[in-house]
């Protein structure tokens, strides 16, 4: 049985269609991503599951129960947002006691909680201090003690990395994934940003414009992407998408090599104008013209550093580049993948 | 509440129950304001305006209806027209007043100095002090007998005793004493308005200007100005419709005179409709301030939203 | 060198432009002091230098208002007055402020700008109705009456100020109280109330304040000297016949008036951003 489900949620504010019919099924335990660019509605729908807003119309069923009409409190959800909302004027222990008392959960259990929670989350020794006396990484602790102190059926992440510098957010990242593979609470978490949700999901859905696109594995998005979208969306630089017979044939920039290194037999071949390479330390990528496609479509190479033509990719001069046919995409004029044509 | 330790099998606490409802308690919240105000203001405001195309007196409390009558009669009274002109003059002589002396101050302002804070509270006091106190002082100052205005002119050799003008009781130089004491009042306002306008600006477009060649004067006039000019109409605003309607200064200075040459229609208002009991003249007068406040009101709104940056 | 002395002239130049701005504004007041201090022999003469003192200052002035005029009568009048309208204010402003602060869309603006509106309705053109108001309900010139009318002016604005201060405080810290168990007025009251003391003491500050200053009302609702409130009473009530006690009134005005400037000097910077909040972006 699906820890949360959704069938068909439609949201409208006013007459501006935000999320136009999303199913979607998350199981007991998954850590799921809702991923799409800013404005997509993926953090409307999280609002949603969570009862902070209300759907226009569709069905929203929690641990088996049909939950529309319900208030967030009665739903088992528990949620951490943007900015962690932990409640200034409380002290870290009052912050992870607060959603048991509302519960009127007996005082000795509180406390029992509290401790476990806090010791789960290895702060301990926070307890008395207040949220502003707490650095960024302690603040997302206590959020998320906080959330899980009532054992929900789900969590809900809003972007909780994005207020994080860059060198915070890896370690962050780590931290949470382990957290809850630990715990193995049922996690639905937003974000704009690929990488965290390729590094972090069991599962991902691709959202954009109020749709899903795609719901799979980082593997299944990334090697079998369903449209357009979802190809050009992760992976970066992006996949490069050249028109061709009607639809469009796409290739992602680390499998088109010179064609010496791509060279395995069955190879499709470019001549490739390069135009400018950037050295990047761990990588070379390499940006250029095909010849026979639009002049203006700038495509782009992904190079390992050290490599053997390295010479021979020079800005200005013509190359044989080529990638394998099992790399190839296909797609037709309206996005959607198809077969080889 | 039920207290929730497992996972829920029966759903509790609906939606309907009230405290949840953000429409419903969004209503309730704003009734007692919404109630208020409208009993208050609302009605008033209507029976005023039925006062004024009625004849009722305090004398004859009569709602008999007479259409235009009480506006006509006033409007050919001189009397009202002098009063209507010096409203005019009075309003727009102390607001440019006000408004030039609050920008030359909040330039002085701007920067800080040693003693800032002590001289903020200083030049606050015209605005911060309630009117009727600070206007009794001026009442003082401007004394037929004992004006120590008078006093230094006197000492310095300006005038003599015999030509020491006698402020209150001068059809013009009353009018002129009006007009400074009101700007005096808000020129401290106007200070404190320019001034937060002056530290909103943000630091890099002065930044840019600088760099782009802008000396002192060009970036205050052609840079900083014009971008605080919404700030500096909200401000204007307050001002405009506190002064327009105003009586406490002239109640107190000069009660509106010598001979009405500082009646303004807020005080002639008063005049008639309460000190003389004729209600339905006394609205009829009031309401003349209606346009000219919906008018500045209207105007500065839509002026600010086409200028958005 | 040249530079020095530039310089110099420009900090005199600059330190003068204050000095007389400072003198502009505070002379009156300067005067009102001296006055209130002198006595009356020397108050009432043209010889005198009246800068200073010629003889020396007395407080009889103060004595006599405290003892022999209804000025604490007034005081009085005045506190009980500010008590009760900062009460009604506060139960009235603060859910109307919220509410319409957290409701998006046209309507909330529209009764937003509503609001603003109505605190621009002049009293010189309400005074009228209302006083027939106040008559019928036999409220004439009883403080009572002010105590009535006040509000009419303080909610609007109060409701304007906490309205711009609501909408600056981010909405999460209510909804992880909502998710966390509260109702919406839970959270209302258990989040939002104790996180913005710090607008509402400043709105009781104003509040009081502008009811210590009102005079339009005060001066057509209520006659009798003791029903007055504190500045009405200064203003209009210490005359004999034709004759003002300056001395007095000086001593009255200055001691009504300067507890209502300092309260305004520490809330001015809280003021100005509720009034400019949402044109300062």
């Amino acid at each position: 049985m699906a820890a949360v489900l959704t069938r068909n949620i439609i949201k409208k504010f006013g007459e501006v269609p935000a999320i136009s019919g999303i199913t979607l099924s998350v199981p007991d335990g998954e850590f799921m991503v809702l991923l799409g660019p800013s404005g997509c509605g993926k953090t409307t729908f999280l609002r949603i599951i969570c009862g902070l807003e209300r759907q226009t119309s569709g069905d929203l069923m929690i641990d088996g129960n049909l939950v529309n009409d319900i208030p967030p409190r009665a739903r088992g959800v528990a949620m951490m947002f943007q900015s962690y909302g932990l409640y200034p004027h409380y002290t870290v222990r009052k912050n992870i006691a607060f959603p048991l008392r509302t519960q009127r959960v007996p005082g000795p259990q509180i406390e029992m909680k509290v401790e476990w929670a806090s010791h789960l989350l290895g702060i301990g020794h926070l307890l008395d201090r207040r949220p502003r006396q707490l650095s960024g990484g302690e603040r997302q602790r206590v959020a998320l003690a906080r959330a899980l102190v009532r054992e929900p059926t789900a969590l809900l992440l809003d972007e909780p990395l994005s207020n994080l510098d860059a060198k915070l957010r890896a370690s962050a990242r780590q931290e949470i994934k382990q957290f809850q593979q630990r715990v193995g609470v049922t996690t639905i978490y937003v974000t704009h940003d690929q990488i965290e949700a390729m590094g972090m999901g069991d599962r991902i859905a691709v959202i954009d414009h109020g749709r899903v696109r795609q719901v799979g594995t980082p593997a299944t998005i990334y090697d079998d992407p369903a449209d357009q979208f979802v190809a050009t969306f992760l992976g970066s630089p992006p996949m490069n998408l050249i028109a061709r017979n009607g639809g469009y044939l796409g290739f992602r920039p680390e499998n088109f090599l010179p064609k010496e290194m791509a060279d395995d037999g069955n190879t499709t071949e470019f001549s490739f104008h390069v135009d400018r390479s950037e050295y990047l330390g761990s990588e070379r990528i390499v940006y250029g013209r095909i010849k026979g496609i639009d002049g203006n479509q700038v495509i782009t190479a992904k190079l390992p550093p050290a490599h053997v033509a390295a010479e021979s990719i020079r800005p200005g001069e013509w190359c044989s580049f080529a990638v394998r046919n099992g790399a190839l995409r296909y797609f037709d004029k309206d996005g959607q993948r198809t077969g080889r044509h | 509440m039920v207290a929730i330790a497992e996972p829920v099998a029966k759903p509790v606490s609906r939606f309907r129950f009230v405290l949840d409802r953000r429409d419903v308690l969004g209503a309730i919240f704003v009734a007692p304001a919404i109630l208020y105000v409208l009993l208050l203001v609302g009605a008033p405001f209507l029976l005023a305006m039925y006062y004024a195309v009625s004849a009722y007196t305090i004398y004859d409390p009569s709602w008999r209806f007479v259409g235009m009558a009480n506006f006509e009669q006033i409007v050919r009274n001189p009397v009202f027209l002098q009063t209507l002109g010096n409203t005019f003059l009075f309003t727009f002589g102390s607001q440019l007043l006000g408004l030039i002396l609050g920008k030359f101050g909040a330039f002085l302002l701007m920067r800080p100095f040693p003693g800032r804070r002590l001289v903020r509270a200083l030049i606050i006091l015209p605005w911060a002090v309630p009117v009727a106190l600070a206007t009794v002082a001026w009442e003082w100052m401007f004394d037929s007998l004992y004006s120590v205005i008078n006093w230094t002119m006197i000492a310095v050799g300006i005038i003599t005793r015999s030509q020491a003008p006698n402020w209150l009781g001068n059809p013009h130089l009353a009018m002129l004493c009006v007009i400074v004491v009101n700007a005096w009042r808000f020129f401290p306002f106007a200070i404190v308005v320019f001034l937060a306008g002056i530290t909103s600006v943000p630091q890099d477009v002065i930044d840019a200007a600088t760099v782009d060649g802008a000396g002192f004067w060009r970036r205050n006039y052609q840079i900083i100005l014009p971008m605080i000019f919404p700030i500096v109409a909200v401000g204007l605003i307050f001002g405009i419709v506190f002064t327009f309607t105003d009586l406490s200064i002239v109640f107190l200075l000069t009660n509106g005179g010598p001979v009405n040459a500082t009646s303004v229609l807020g005080f002639e208002g008063f005049q008639v409709g309460i000190l003389s009991g004729d209600v339905s003249h006394g609205a009829a007068i009031s309401l003349f301030m209606l346009p000219v406040l919906l008018f500045v009101v209207i105007g500065r709104l839509r002026f600010i939203r086409g200028r958005e940056i | 060198m040249r530079r020095v002395i530039a310089n110099t002239v420009r900090e005199v130049w600059f330190f003068g432009a204050v000095a007389l701005f400072v003198a502009l504004s505070a002379f009156p007041f300067y005067w009102m002091l001296i006055t209130s201090l002198k006595t009356n022999s020397d108050l009432y003469s043209v010889t005198n230098i009246p800068f200073w003192f010629h003889d020396s200052p007395t407080l009889a002035h103060y004595r006599y208002l405290f003892e022999k005029t209804l000025f604490v009568r007034w005081l009085l009048n005045s506190l009980i007055i500010g008590v009760c309208v900062v009460v009604i204010t506060l139960v009235a402003a603060v859910p109307a402020g919220y509410s319409l602060a957290r409701m998006t869309g046209r309507n909330g603006e529209a009764l937003g700008i509503g609001i603003f509106l109505t605190y621009l309705v002049p009293p010189t053109l309400l005074f009228l109705p209302l006083s027939r108001i106040v008559a019928d309900l036999g409220l004439q010139n009883s403080m009572w009456s002010l105590v009535l009318v006040y509000p009419t002016f303080t909610i609007p604005f109060c409701t304007w100020l906490l309205m711009g201060f609501f909408k600056a405080m981010p909405p999460e810290i209510e909804e992880a109280a909502i998710v966390d168990g509260c109702s919406v007025f839970g959270a209302f009251i258990k989040m939002t109330i104790p996180l913005s003391l710090p607008a509402i003491l400043t709105v009781v500050i104003f509040t009081f304040t502008l009811t210590l200053q009102e005079f339009v009302y005060a001066l057509t609702f209520i006659s009798s000297s003791a029903e007055k409130p504190i500045t009405l009473g200064i203003a209009t009530d210490l005359i004999r016949g034709d004759i003002f006690f300056w001395g007095e009134i000086m001593a009255g005005a200055l001691l009504a008036g300067i507890p209502v400037a300092i309260a305004y000097n520490l809330f001015l910077d809280r003021f100005i951003s509720g009034i400019t909040g949402g044109a300062v972006k």
